[in-house]
């Protein structure tokens, strides 16, 4: 209790509830760049993850190699050494990006090779007998993947697909370090500033930035709950 | 003999197979087979099981590539790398033992997608023939399920009528009613025999000798590769010419009981 008392003197002047209702605004503007960050990078991670994963089952030796190497690099290498690569390296080469596109491109690359292995994953969990009759109609090898692969394959990545972005945005976190202005960064500017509202209050912010985090995770499990219902294919609920 | 009298008589052939071969890795699977089909006969193969009769039928159209032989569809050579094999894969329907219906589609859509996807029907005219695919194999009330609210006869219905929508002129069945229990066999066969009472070319590799005997004009007994006879199914069940032959029917009928029917 000892331990406690200082913060829970806070909570009993009511302190604390000042202090949140202070520095809301920032964060929830830092929750919104946060938002953006993931969505962008889990739509550039579900692009490419599918092509990888694609090129890793029905691409030939040479794609099958370039994707395969692709997925072993990104999942081989910690994910702040590929932001730094991308936002302190590549300016060698001239290219500058601003904090939030390299955290885009980043965390999105990074995770298209998570998803890449979970995509692999549900399509191969889909009957061989289902190409070969979409085969034996006369439909082209894209059409069958198209019509009859994806569907069910994107079905089935579901959760696991879920699991990544509640990662992704728990981990877009990072990017603080790249100076991008998301929910870390900025509760981080707000607790050690020395002059504004939540200086050196670092247990309180940071207690109210992981609030927030808990809520968009729980919020995005539901969501995704919901759409995986929705999706399910009649007949199968036993499974 | 002129040129014209064998044009003429090859088109009476709906398919025709030469000396085709296929080895996976070390084994031979098939050694250089040959026969053809009429338009309207009904061609059953039998055969122990690993004889290369699923690999037979699938290199028809070519789900499988044969290593070497030849195959025309009528006048078309399916063999011939320069061939469409999309575009004959319309024209042959095939049907598996396990149905392989796509399982995220109504039988409705599972009949309708290679209409409306591979010969671009509009949706109303291919909803139409689907209907009229599934209420010609009994299943027009089912048309909303999904294949696993179905049965295993009726998703077996449901992938015939799937390949005779695109209107067929040659069907393969490998082993059609292998997957279904026994009171489910029936309905199926049934749809098969009327199949083959209107006219339709095709070949049904089987084990259910009572349907390769009443049903079928020809009928191919394969093993280990090779056509080891070939005749009307009255000389291949009563007067066998091979003794590998009498062997194969005398084991089916001691497991199945079926072959005199
Ligand atoms: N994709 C494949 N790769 C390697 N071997 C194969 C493959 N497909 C078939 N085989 C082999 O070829 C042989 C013939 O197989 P096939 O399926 O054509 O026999 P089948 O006559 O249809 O037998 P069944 O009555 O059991 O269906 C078998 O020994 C099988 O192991
Ligand atoms: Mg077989």
């Amino acid at each position: 209790m000892n331990l406690l008392g200082p913060f829970c003197q806070t909570l009993q002047d009511g302190s604390f509830v000042r202090l949140a209702c202070e520095i809301a605004p920032r964060l929830l503007q830092g929750t919104a760049t946060t938002f953006q960050l993931t969505v962008f990078a889990m739509v550039l991670g579900l692009g490419v993850g599918l092509l990888l994963a694609l090129g890793r089952i029905y691409g030939n030796k040479p794609i099958y190699g370039l994707s395969t190497a692709y997925v072993q690099f990104v999942r081989g290498t910690p994910v702040l050494v590929q932001l730094f690569l991308i936002y302190y390296g590549l300016p060698a080469f001239e290219i500058r990006l601003d904090p939030f596109l390299a955290a885009i491109i980043g965390l999105g690359l990074n995770s298209a090779a998570y998803q890449a292995e979970y995509f692999r994953g549900a399509i191969q969990a889909i009957g061989r007998g289902q190409m070969l009759a979409a085969r034996a109609v006369g439909m082209t090898n894209l059409q069958a993947i198209g019509y009859v692969i994806l569907p069910q394959a994107l079905r089935i990545v579901i959760p696991p697909w879920s699991n990544e972005l509640i990662y992704t945005l728990k981990y877009s976190s990072v990017a603080y370090i790249i100076t991008t202005p998301e929910l870390m960064y900025t509760g981080q500017i707000i607790a050690s500033s020395p002059r504004g509202p939540g200086a050196f209050r670092y247990f309180e912010v940071f207690l109210i930035v992981a609030v927030i985090y808990l809520v968009c995770v729980l919020v995005i499990s539901k969501l995704l709950d919901l759409v995986e219902q929705r999706v399910k294919i009649p007949g199968l609920e036993m499974r | 003999m002129s040129s014209e009298y064998k044009v003429s008589s090859e088109a009476s052939f709906v398919v025709r197979v030469a000396d085709l071969h296929k080895r996976y890795g070390s084994e031979e699977v098939l050694k250089g087979v040959s026969f053809a089909v009429r338009q309207g006969e009904a061609l059953a193969i039998i055969g122990p099981s690993g004889t290369g009769k699923s690999t037979l039928l699938r290199c028809i159209n070519r789900l499988t590539e044969p290593d070497r032989g030849r195959i025309w569809l009528e006048n078309t050579e399916i063999t011939n790398a320069k061939t469409d094999i999309n575009k004959i894969r319309q024209q042959i329907g095939f049907v598996f033992q396990d149905f392989n219906l796509f399982a995220h589609l109504t039988a409705l859509d599972n009949v309708r997608l290679g209409l409306t996807k591979v010969k671009k029907l509009s949706l109303k005219e291919a909803t139409e023939r689907a209907m009229i695919e599934l209420r010609r194999v009994g299943l027009a009330e089912q048309a909303q399920k999904y294949p696993a609210q179905l049965s295993g006869g009726q998703q077996q219905r449901v992938s015939i009528a799937r390949a005779l929508a695109m209107d067929p002129k040659l069907m393969l069945f490998d082993e059609p009613t292998s997957a279904l229990d026994p009171e489910l066999i029936g309905e199926v066969l049934h749809v098969m025999q009327d199949l083959a009472d209107e006219g339709m070319t095709m070949i049904v590799v089987t084990h259910e000798m009572g349907f390769a005997r009443s049903v079928c004009d020809e009928v191919i007994f394969m093993e280990k590769g090779v056509i080891v006879e070939q005749g009307p199914p009255e000389q291949i069940f009563t007067q066998p010419k091979q003794p590998r032959t009498q062997q194969f029917l005398s084991k089916i009928s001691e497991l199945y009981g079926r072959t005199s029917s």
